[in-house]
């Protein structure tokens, strides 16, 4: 076994990075997949609270690094799935604490015994995303339909292809179908078109998220939310295979104009 | 309400913007620089050839994630006095 390294970043913050991480794992791992999550982001951790591991924490990613534990001590297994695991961030040091050669390196050791590791990135293009996407095979861009976030998103591109990182995977966070369809929101065509990168998925806002991350349980598990629908679609996608979204609520296919899309590199 | 009714949609104004706000990012090229550039294209360009200064249209067009500087530069016909 040699694990896929996939790093979600975004530029900017708050566009639903993190949650998206613990949605991705959560929803492989329950694809009977091998998942060991990495939160990258030091000195802001919070991959462990939308997971709902805070408790358990002992050691952290700085504590591996510079030798204070062992790899597997700092491993937290996931309440939910045998095979999810955690390395959380360290929270009271600087981000200058990791080298972007330790997470090679840390990756490197993961990688046999796994089928993901997931790098839960810090916002910005300083260190922390620099180490983030060090060891990544494949990237994926998390944006929302806005002009900030979307401006962000095409920075990021520029720096990952200047530094030869390829084109990341788009998914297109908080989309709002009933503004779109009045005009008053950037339709994921216009996303696709300003950014020019290939879509790994559309996600709806959903207040099932905030309610999840309230009781630190991903909202992939919830079988009936609209948006732990898309992210297990995307986890899917991310496994190769082809899924479609569903018609979340327009009669006429609004989201089959996007598929054309589908299976892109 | 029928004064905000009048004008395009928000999504549309959005995405007009940033498609100039991406270029200029992608160029490293603010949109002052760019002025100063078409000045300086055109004065090295009039050192040869006469050329109709107030047709003359530069701009920097977007095609997929790369840009392109295009110029339309009408060349004034020889002899033509300058009308301008």
């Amino acid at each position: 076994m040699s694990a896929q390294v996939v790093t979600i970043t975004s530029g900017k913050g708050g566009v639903g990075k993190t949650t998206a991480v613990a949605n991705i794992a959560t929803a492989l791992a329950a694809a009977g997949q091998k998942v060991v999550c990495i939160d990258a982001d030091i000195g802001l951790r919070n991959l462990d609270v939308v997971m709902g591991l805070e408790n358990r924490i002992v050691y952290d990613l700085v504590d591996i690094v510079e030798g204070r534990c062992r790899l597997r001590q700092a491993m937290i297994r996931d309440r939910h799935f045998q095979d999810l695991y955690l390395i959380p961030a360290a929270q009271t040091r600087d981000k200058t604490a990791v080298s972007p050669g330790d997470m090679v390196d840390l990756c490197n050791e993961l990688r046999p015994e796994f089928d993901w590791i997931l790098i839960d990135s810090p916002a910005g293009i300083e260190r922390g995303f620099r180490n983030a996407i060090a060891p990544a095979d494949r990237i994926l861009l998390v944006t929302n339909p806005e002009v900030s976030a979307v401006r962000d998103a095409d920075r990021v591109i520029g720096i990952l292809e200047a530094e030869e990182k390829g084109s990341p995977r788009l998914i297109i966070n908080r989309l709002k179908p009933s503004l779109v369809r009045q005009n008053e929101m950037l339709s994921p065509e216009d996303v696709l078109d300003l950014l020019a990168v290939p879509l790994l998925g559309i996600v709806p806002e959903d207040e099932a998220i905030l309610i999840a991350t309230n009781r630190g349980t991903p909202v992939v598990l919830n079988e009936k939310s609209r948006a732990g629908r898309a992210f297990r679609n995307i986890a899917l996608r991310l496994m190769g295979k082809e899924v479609k979204d569903e018609d979340w609520d327009t009669p006429e296919s609004f989201w089959s104009r996007f598929w054309p899309l589908k299976g892109r590199k | 309400m029928g004064f905000f009714r009048s004008r395009k949609s928000s999504a549309q104004d959005a995405k007009e913007r940033l498609q100039l706000v991406l270029v200029h990012d992608r160029t490293n090229l603010p949109p002052g620089a760019l002025e100063a550039l078409k000045d300086d294209l055109l004065a090295a360009i009039s050192k040869y050839v006469e050329i109709e200064a107030q047709a003359v249209h530069i701009s920097i067009e977007r095609q997929g994630r790369s840009q392109r500087l295009v110029a339309d530069i009408p060349l004034r016909p020889r002899g033509q006095r300058a009308t301008d």
